[in-house]
C-alpha cells in the first residue's frame, strides 16, 4: 500500500483526506496495526514549541529621504543591536541580541528581561518599534543619522528566517556540582536537584519522520502561527549519532533551517523568551505535516514517549568543557511523569518545550488541512541523511 | 482554627521588641517563619505562617497592628498569569513547596495558591514573565 502526495493533495482539495495529529496515529496504529493506519490515514500532524536561539528575522525598513546606508552603520530596535551588514535598509533582528546597557552577567545571574526575541515578538505584534541607527554617510547616501518609529505593516519585507530549530532530541540537563547553575537549559539545582528537559517527544516534528524521508529542502510547514518552508538543514545537523532499533536517534540529531512570512504570523507562536544567567531568545512554534505514503511512515509516525530515550548530561562540568559523557538515558514518558531516577535518587523535571502549545499546534495544522487551506509539498531535495557522513564537528583552535 | 500566611512590616523602633515571641505566649499562635529580612535600625519584614484559634488569632494581630506594625495578608500576592503561560513547565522542579504542578492528564502548569510560600524563586525563572508579584515589600 503506497500513496503519492498527489493523490493526498488531491484528496485534501476535495475534504475528503484523513488526517490525524501525532497523538491520535498512537493509539490509531496500536488499535488497527500500521498496515491498516497507512490505508485509512494520509496525513499525520507534528508539532513543537520550545525556545530556539538560532532564530532571527530579516526586514526591510523602506528608504528615507535623503537615503541612509544602514550597511557598515549601528542599527538599534527598541534599544536592542541589530545586525545592518547588508545593503542600504536590510536589517537583521536576531533572537539574542541585547541592548547595549544590559547589565548581562554582571548582576549574577542576569535576568535577560528584553532583547531580539522580544523585539521579534512585539513586532509581530504589530507595535510601533523605535529605530534608531547611525551611518557613515556616502556620496549616494548622505543621511547619517535616523530616528523613527516602525511597524510590521509599513515593512516592505518581514521574513523570519531561523538558521537551527526543529531539534531531532535534545539532551537531559542536570547538575551534579553544589551550587545552582543557570543555563539554556533553565535554571539546575545542585546535587541532581532536578532535571530539564526540551523535546515535545512523540509529537515532535523529526522523531516522527527520523529518517527524513518526507521532510526535506521545501516542504511546508506551520511557522510560527502562519506558513512557512524548510530552507535548509539547520546547522549543527547532525544526523549520523547512534539510533534505536525504531530509527530514534539517542541524542541530538537533525536540525531544520526555517524560513517565513513574518507578516501572516501570531505573537502567540512567536514569543520572546529570557532565561535567567543565560540570555535572551525566541519560543517558536512549528508544525510538519507528514504524508502517510507506507505503512513504514504510519510505523514512524506511531512512535511513542516510551521508546523515545535520550541522555542525561551534567552541565556543571562536562557540558561547559566539552566533554561528551552520559550519566544514563530515560525516555520521554518517564521525563513526562515530572520524575526520574538517576543514581537511585528522584529527581523532579522540567520542561523547556510546551506540550500543551506542541498538541495546540498539531491539532491547528490538522484543522488547516483538513479545510484544504494548506496542501503538502514534495521535497525539493533531501536533508542529508543518517547513513551519509554528514557530521557536526567541533572546532579545532589553531595558533593564529 | 485560622490559618493564614501574613506580611509584617516593622518599623526601626520595633526592630529590637520580641512581638513575634508574644504571639506564641499570649495568644497561642503557632507560628512559621517563611521570609524574614530584619536588620537594626532599619525597617524589618518578616512572611509569617500563623495558625491558632479565631480569637486568639484576630486578637494577635490587632496587638500588632496597636503597636505599629503593618500587617497584610499574603495570599494574593503571588500569581500566574495564565495569558502568558506557555505550560512549559520550567517553574516545576523550582518550587519548594509543589505550589506549582504539571497536571499528567493535561500537561498543564497549575498555580496551587494556598500552598505558596511567597519565596519568589519561580519569578526569575519563568521564562515569559508569567509569574507577577502583586505586593511590594
Amino acid at each position: 500500500m503506497t500513496k503519492t502526495i498527489q493523490e493526498i493533495n488531491e484528496k485534501i482539495k476535495k475534504g475528503q483526506a484523513v488526517v490525524v495529529t501525532a497523538e491520535e496515529m498512537i493509539e490509531i496504529v496500536r488499535k488497527k496495526g500500521e498496515k491498516q493506519a497507512a490505508k485509512e490515514v494520509d496525513v499525520v500532524t507534528t508539532g513543537t514549541f520550545g525556545p530556539m536561539c538560532s532564530s532571527g528575522a530579516y526586514i526591510n525598513i523602506g528608504h528615507t529621504k535623503p537615503k541612509i546606508k544602514l550597511g557598515g552603520g549601528e542599527v538599534y530596535i527598541n534599544g536592542v543591536e541589530v545586525y545592518a551588514g547588508f545593503a542600504a535598509v536590510d536589517i537583521y533582528i536576531g533572537a539574542s541580541s541585547l541592548p547595549p546597557d544590559d547589565p548581562r552577567n554582571k548582576i549574577y545571574p542576569g535576568e535577560f528581561r528584553y532583547g531580539g526575541g522580544h523585539v521579534i515578538e512585539e513586532l509581530v505584534a504589530g507595535k510601533d518599534l523605535v529605530l534608531t541607527a547611525t551611518a557613515y554617510g556616502t556620496d549616494c547616501y548622505p543621511r547619517k543619522e535616523l530616528r523613527t518609529l516602525i511597524n510590521i505593516r509599513d515593512l516592505n519585507e518581514a521574513v523570519l528566517f531561523n538558521p537551527r530549530n526543529c531539534y531531532q532530541n535534545y539532551n537531559v540537563a542536570v547538575n551534579l556540582s553544589d551550587r545552582i547553575i543557570y543555563t539554556y537549559m533553565g535554571t539546575l539545582k545542585p546535587k541532581l536537584g532536578n532535571a530539564n528537559y526540551c523535546s515535545a517527544g512523540q509529537l515532535s516534528p523529526l522523531l516522527n519522520d527520523p529518517y527524513y524521508k518526507t521532510i526535506g529542502i521545501g516542504t511546508r510547514i506551520f511557522l510560527g502561527g502562519g506558513t512557512g518552508y524548510i530552507a535548509w538543514w539547520g546547522t549543527q545537523h547532525n544526523p549520523g549519532v547512534e539510533r534505536s532499533e525504531n530509527g530514534v536517534p539517542l541524542s541530538p540529531a537533525g536540525t531544520l533551517a526555517v524560513i517565513g512570512d513574518l507578516k501572516q504570523m501570531k505573537p502567540e507562536w512567536l514569543r520572546g523568551t529570557s532565561m535567567l544567567g543565560y540570555g535572551v531568545t525566541l519560543t517558536v512554534g512549528i508544525g510538519i505535516p507528514i504524508p502517510v505514503l507506507s505503512e513504514e511512515i504510519a510505523y514512524y509516525t506511531s512512535v511513542k514517549d516510551e521508546e523515545i530515550y535520550t541522555q542525561i548530561v551534567d552541565y556543571s562540568k562536562p557540558y561547559p568543557q566539552g566533554i561528551s559523557e552520559s550519566l544514563g538515558q530515560v525516555n520521554y514518558a518517564q521525563l513526562r511523569s515530572g520524575k526520574i531516577r538517576i543514581s537511585n535518587k528522584e529527581v523532579p523535571t522540567g520542561s523547556l518545550s510546551s506540550y500543551v502549545k506542541a498538541r495546540e499546534i498539531a491539532n491547528v495544522l490538522k484543522e488547516w488541512i483538513k479545510q484544504g487551506k494548506f496542501l503538502l509539498t514534495e521535497p525539493v531535495a533531501k536533508l542529508p541523511q543518517a547513513e551519509s557522513d554528514y557530521k557536526f564537528k567541533p572546532l579545532k583552535i589553531r595558533e593564529v | 482554627m485560622t490559618e493564614s500566611k501574613v506580611v509584617l512590616h516593622f518599623p526601626p523602633h520595633l526592630v529590637d521588641k520580641p512581638l513575634i515571641y508574644k504571639l506564641s505566649r499570649d495568644f497561642n499562635l503557632e507560628f512559621n517563619i517563611l521570609k524574614a529580612s530584619v536588620t537594626p535600625q532599619e525597617e524589618g519584614i518578616l512572611v509569617l505562617e500563623l495558625k491558632g484559634d479565631d480569637d486568639n488569632f484576630q486578637r494577635a494581630i490587632a496587638y500588632l497592628k496597636e503597636n505599629g506594625v503593618d500587617v497584610q495578608a499574603l495570599t494574593q500576592d503571588i500569581n500566574l498569569n495564565y495569558e502568558l503561560c506557555t505550560h512549559c513547565g520550567l517553574c516545576v522542579p523550582i518550587c519548594p513547596v509543589s505550589a506549582l504542578v504539571k497536571d499528567v492528564e493535561t500537561d498543564e502548569v497549575k498555580f496551587v495558591k494556598e500552598k505558596c510560600i511567597a519565596c519568589e524563586l519561580c519569578v526569575k525563572v519563568c521564562p515569559y514573565n508569567a509569574i507577577e508579584v502583586s505586593f511590594d515589600v
